[in-house]
């Protein structure tokens, strides 16, 4: 039987006020793919960390191919061929690839003078370990965020590393930076290289995993071989709770069109758009990542502004050249980015939540209402149970799940007819992703006409009543989900 | 110099230099037109002349901006350090060459930089904030324990200094002369020196990785805070020779009149073409920015126009100058967008 | 009894933990002062003379302190100011008659006026922030370079004081013999100031964008007007400013009060103002000025002591209120962890 490369034994830590690993297992063999998964907050962050040096375990202790460490400090874990790729990539975007991929060997030879024809060799070394060509002398902000990201890996692996950890590491990639993601891995795996990667993502973890490790409030619940997985056990074990995938079915959509677009363009961006929402219906625009299905939505919210065609809401022909326009016009946006586009986190809960619509709750004489507005605010946080001991607090002081609630709850307090959702459940856990699309099924239930824009095939076919596939800038399909019933198959088709 | 320069295929480009550049030839050509006189060897050497003591503190705020921090305390720390150094001086009676007095400016801007080193590396305090109070102690010190006044007299060792010429230039036309200061050695000396610590060593490389993401820098086992604080003292040093120079060129020690230069000193570096987040921006863009705003203040007279003019026109001109950049960033932006996204379907390589 | 009060007080101080610090500042300094010097500080003639002399930079300070909050800064303060003054100087010029004197109608005149001048001055930073997007510290530091530039053009560097003393008289005028007109002036904006910050959307709308200028345009804040209602309204701030330096000097100049502009950044950073936005009171700088002005008058009252001390007291205090906001700042954390350790002990 093959000695594990790492293992991570009872490992327990606190912090200020919590617990955040209790008694925390987790063994990977050589070369292993392994999946670490877990809700937002379940301790996977912390338990990394341990690992890398970066925090020390209050208990328990870590085993590296054999040699038991109660500490290891962040250099003892590069020596020992640990290397961490965090969500961010901790590169430096205004230096050059060759300089990111050659700083840290540079660092570590703790030299006084750079030399820069060494910094060429390593540099070129570094990208020929996974094939990867890109102009060294680019600046490294210039790169897309898949570039970035195989820089990381290169820099990763100039450290002979033995263990590659990486933290999210799909959130901002296509479909196909993913793929060739994946390919690396394997590669990696070919040369006797470990990858343990953070994922919530089911899809993800079945496709490239072997091994897999769940965690649940800061305590192992199941850790074992994928193949011996299936999504519904998965999901249980990450959220203590069964979902049931049920495809939305809407009840009363309205005989005319709450939202409808004629010819809509955007130069650069998209064209000949033409669809129609209706209340009651959540309607799914879904693409690659250039297709131009971003962009539309920025249209429809006055954010980048349209330039040819015809946008109506209720039969009105109307021009959104602002999100004021559009939020006049009762539509709303809520963006993929949501802590820290959708909310102001250092400012008070009651101040995020009434924010949209606060010129509504003035006096006649264009002061600010308060009583009105405490009344506002203290109805939104009863009906979504948002956990404050005090809405004049800081929203910082919310836990995420409260957080992404108030981004809805600024916009439920419009009373809008159409809410557009950017990329709704993106780096959302499944837990509180369920509770997402229940509560839009809730709002398309009350009336309103949904718009999500997403590229998670399973979102969309389970929450969406109708489809707009879009490529190039152009509707290649519409789908009435309902009746159609696609498969994921079928739209990737359509999408590429 | 700039070796990314030389590979990069011919496309509009989109760093400030060029147009600085572009910018700054024109102001010349136009003068040259209006004036004749622009052109002139006497002329020139003014300009250069009149370049050393902006050009120097240009160059210490250049790494403090890179580094991600600002540094709005350089004239006080400059008056300060010089006024010290040449009323020890003559308090000593001192009459020795100018190498002393420098070198003691040298050392009290050591100190007062690593003053402000201290609150914006260690304690990590906002530096425009530290920069500003530290102004305020500066010049406290000066004219409160001090008690400055203005010296008319300086030791002999630094008038020479101040008076002496690398070489004269005699204009035919009007039968003006115009002396070349030794001091413009010091200008280029600054200059060659910090273009090697920036590009040739860790410590300048570090700079730069601060001032683009200081927590990677922190990840990748910089010492941020060490980084910080050389930075500033490096910069209160390049600051004080800046003082010292201006004193012995002048031939006297005034305390108070380098005071409020700071803006445009910094309209000039930004103008060039450094980020005032940090991290990027060369030394190039930093000399030819300043340039131009020396040459405006500088050439009204060449112009035909009233110096009470010069605000106006230095403060068009980094208006202007200014909205370009912002245009620009703009651009760029829009163009990495559109770029990033057509790469990522196109797939890598 | 006891604890209701002590308790009541220490979650005022914890609400609003900056301000009492100030407080506490103030109140050591005074106490310090009526032992040392009761008797010179502690008359009417000093509490005057100390009100009568900060509504200048006061009201300049109250327009930097709206412009930070947007995250952004107004560095033409002074600028707009000169302008104002020299211009309504040369108006007064002309409305004053041969034997020097000059109707009422013409002050109030000017003061209007100002207030046309103030916020076209103030409109042009708006713009070239809002709309070119040039960053506000090189926006409105050109600006400063512009206005003091016509400044000059217009003065030659001369002082222009050839108006009617009735202005300076009417200025420095005391109500009731008591209270200066001047401080009037500065507790009226003052006033309107603290009313657009916490009694209109206005108000909420600032401190959000000063948060985040994206979350602000995402949420439907119009971001261009809340821009230029905050820089027409520091122009306006100025332009009073510059009209309360008209009367103190009796004169305009191009480059009066140019230590302000550094000293009101000082001063409405010193008030809790957070130079990265979103956050900062009117009380916050009213009280910092009072603190920096009782530091300033009480140090005169020690004639050793020169004056010129002032400039390094101002830059000390600075420091040393960021730096006790440092270590207050991490002090929650670490009762925490006393408390955890307590409890770890206890099980």
């Amino acid at each position: 039987m093959a000695e594990p490369l790492l293992k991570a034994v009872d490992i327990d830590k606190s912090f200020v006020g919590v617990h955040a690993l209790k008694k925390v297992n987790l063994t990977i063999m050589p070369g292993e793919i392994h999946c670490l998964a877990g809700e937002n907050g379940c301790g996977k962050s912390t338990l990394i960390k341990v690992i890398s040096g970066v925090y020390a375990p209050d208990s328990g202790h870590i085993e590296f191919e054999g040699n038991s460490y109660q500490k290891i400090t962040p250099m003892q874990a590069i020596d020992a061929g640990i290397q961490v790729i965090y969500q961010d990539f901790s590169i430096f975007p205004n230096l050059t690839v060759k300089e990111n991929l050659a700083l840290n060997m540079e660092l570590a030879s703790k030299k006084k003078l750079v030399n820069w024809k060494e910094v060429e060799k390593i540099a070129r070394e570094a990208i020929s370990k996974i094939d990867f060509k890109v102009d060294l002398e680019a600046k490294l902000g210039d790169l897309s965020v898949a570039e970035k990201q195989m820089v990381a890996i290169c820099r990763a692996l100039m450290f002979k590393a033995k263990l590659i950890i990486m933290d999210e590491p799909t959130t901002s990639l296509t479909k196909r930076e993913v793929e060739r993601l994946f390919k690396v891995i394997l590669g990696l795996k070919q040369q006797g290289i470990a990858t343990l990667f953070v994922s919530h993502k089911l899809n993800e973890v079945f496709e490239i995993s072997e091994k897999y490790t769940i965690l649940r409030s800061g305590e192992l619940v199941s850790s074992g071989s994928t193949a011996d997985l299936d999504n519904e056990t998965f999901t249980y074990y990450m959220t203590g709770r069964r979902f049931e995938a049920t495809h939305f079915v809407p009840e009363n959509i309205s005989k005319d069109p709450i939202m409808e677009a004629k010819g809509l363009s955007l130069a650069g961006s998209y064209s000949d758009v033409d669809f129609s929402l209706h209340k009651g219906e959540i309607l799914g625009i879904t693409g690659l990542l250039d297709s131009g299905r971003t962009e539309l939505a920025l249209s429809l919210f006055g954010v980048e502004p349209a330039t040819g065609g015809q946008l109506l809401v209720n039969g009105n022909p109307v021009k959104f050249k602002t999100p004021r326009d559009a939020i006049h016009s009762k539509v709303g946006f809520v963006p993929e980015d949501r802590l820290s586009e959708g909310l102001f986190l250092p400012q008070s809960i009651a101040d995020n939540i009434v924010i949209s619509e606060i010129d509504k709750l003035r006096t006649r004489l264009k002061t600010m209402d308060f009583p009105k507005r405490q009344e506002e605010v203290n109805r939104w946080v009863k009906e979504l149970s948002i956990a404050t001991p005090d809405p004049e607090n800081a929203c910082l002081t919310l836990s995420g799940g409260n957080q992404q609630k108030i981004v809805l709850a600024k916009w439920l307090a419009c009373d809008l007819d159409i809410m557009i959702l950017n990329g709704p459940t993106v780096g959302v856990d499944i837990g509180s992703k369920h509770d997402i699309h229940a509560i839009l099924r809730t709002l398309a239930a009350k009336g309103m006409g949904i718009i999500i824009i997403s590229d998670d095939l399973p979102e969309i076919i389970e929450n969406c009543s109708s489809l707009l596939i879009m490529k190039g800038g152009k509707i290649v399909k519409q789908m009435d989900m309902i009746k159609e019933k696609p498969d994921e198959k079928a739209i990737l088709g359509y999408m590429m | 110099m700039n070796k990314t320069l030389e590979k990069k295929k011919f496309s509009l480009p989109h760093s400030s230099e060029p147009y600085v550049f572009l910018v700054l030839l024109l102001l010349c050509i136009l003068i040259e037109i209006r004036s004749g006189q622009f052109f002139t060897a006497n002329n020139i050497v003014d300009i250069c002349s009149a370049m050393i003591v902006p050009g120097l503190f240009a160059a210490g705020t250049f790494m403090v901006i890179i580094s991600g921090g600002i540094d709005i305390s350089f004239p006080a720390l400059a008056s300060l350090a010089t006024y010290a150094t040449t009323r020890l001086m003559l308090n000593m009676n001192y009459e020795g060459g100018v190498l002393i007095p420098i070198l003691i400016a040298l050392a009290i801007g050591a100190v007062l930089g690593a003053f402000n080193g201290l609150f914006i590396g260690y304690f990590d305090l906002p530096a425009m904030i530290v920069t500003l109070g530290s102004s305020n102690v500066f010049k406290g010190i000066m004219q409160g324990a001090l008690k400055s006044k203005q010296l008319a007299v300086i030791p002999v060792g630094m008038r020479t200094y101040g008076t002496s010429a690398l070489f004269t230039v005699q204009n035919s036309q009007s039968g003006l002369t115009s002396r070349m200061p030794v001091a413009f050695i010091s200008l280029v000396l600054v200059y060659a020196v910090v273009y090697f610590v920036l590009h040739f060593t860790m410590f300048g490389r570090g700079i730069f990785a601060v001032g683009g993401n200081d927590i990677s820098a922190h990840r990748a086992g910089i010492h941020v805070k060490r980084t910080k604080f050389l930075v500033y003292v490096f910069a209160g040093m390049i600051a004080s020779l800046a003082g010292v120079t201006r004193t012995c060129m002048m031939q006297q020690c005034h305390p108070t009149n380098m005071l409020g230069m700071e803006m445009n000193i910094i309209a000039g570096v930004v103008l060039g073409g450094t980020a005032m987040a940090g991290g990027s921006g060369t030394l190039i863009g930093c000399v030819l920015g300043t340039l131009l705003i020396v040459t405006v203040e500088n050439s009204m007279i060449l112009l035909g126009i009233s110096t009470t003019w010069k605000s106006v026109f230095v403060g068009a001109i980094i208006l202007i100058g200014t909205a370009i950049s912002a245009y620009q960033s703009t651009r760029k932006i829009r163009k990495k967008k559109i770029g990033e996204d057509a790469k990522a379907e196109g797939g890598a390589a | 009894m006891k604890k209701p009060l002590t308790s009541k007080l220490s979650t005022m101080y914890r609400n609003d933990p900056h301000q009492w610090r100030l407080v506490i500042l103030m109140i050591v300094w005074m106490v310090f002062m009526a032992l040392t010097r009761f008797r010179k500080f502690y008359t009417l003639i000093n509490f005057q003379t100390m009100s009568s002399q900060f509504p200048e930079f006061g009201l300049m300070a109250l327009g930097v302190m709206l412009t930070m909050i947007t995250g952004g800064i107004d560095l033409s303060v002074v600028g707009t100011a000169n302008l104002t003054s020299i211009l309504m100087a040369f108006m007064m010029i002309g409305a004053t008659d041969a034997s020097g004197s000059m109707s009422g109608g013409t002050i109030i005149l000017a003061f209007l006026l100002a207030i046309v001048i103030g916020a076209a001055c103030g409109a042009l930073n708006g713009f070239t922030i809002s709309k070119l997007r040039i960053p506000p510290i090189l926006a409105t530091m050109g600006a400063n370079e512009l206005f003091s530039g016509i400044c000059m053009v217009m003065t030659n560097g001369n002082a222009i004081s050839k108006f009617s003393r009735r202005y300076a008289e009417t200025i420095n005028n005391k109500l009731f013999g008591l209270i200066p007109v001047q401080l009037l002036i500065f507790a009226a904006m003052a006033a309107v100031v603290w009313f657009m910050l916490n009694k209109t959307s206005y108000g909420t709308k600032l401190y959000l964008l000063g948060t985040s200028s994206k979350a602000a345009w995402f949420s439907g804040i119009n971001n261009t007007g809340i821009l230029m209602k905050t820089y027409i309204t520091s122009g306006i701030c100025a332009a009073l400013g510059g009209m309360i330096m008209l009367a103190n000097y009796n004169s305009a100049r191009a480059d009066y009060g140019s230590v302000y502009t550094l000293q009101c950044v000082l001063i409405v950073v010193l008030g809790g103002v957070n130079p990265n936005g979103g956050k900062g009171k009117v009380s916050g700088v009213v009280l910092a000025i009072c603190l920096l002005r009782m530091l300033e008058t009480g140090i005169n009252r020690f004639p050793k002591i020169s004056s010129y001390y002032i400039s390094l007291i101002w830059g000390g205090v600075l420091i040393l209120v960021m730096v006790l906001n440092y270590f207050a700042e991490r002090r929650p954390e670490r009762e925490i962890r006393k408390m955890q350790k307590k409890q770890a002990a206890k099980a």
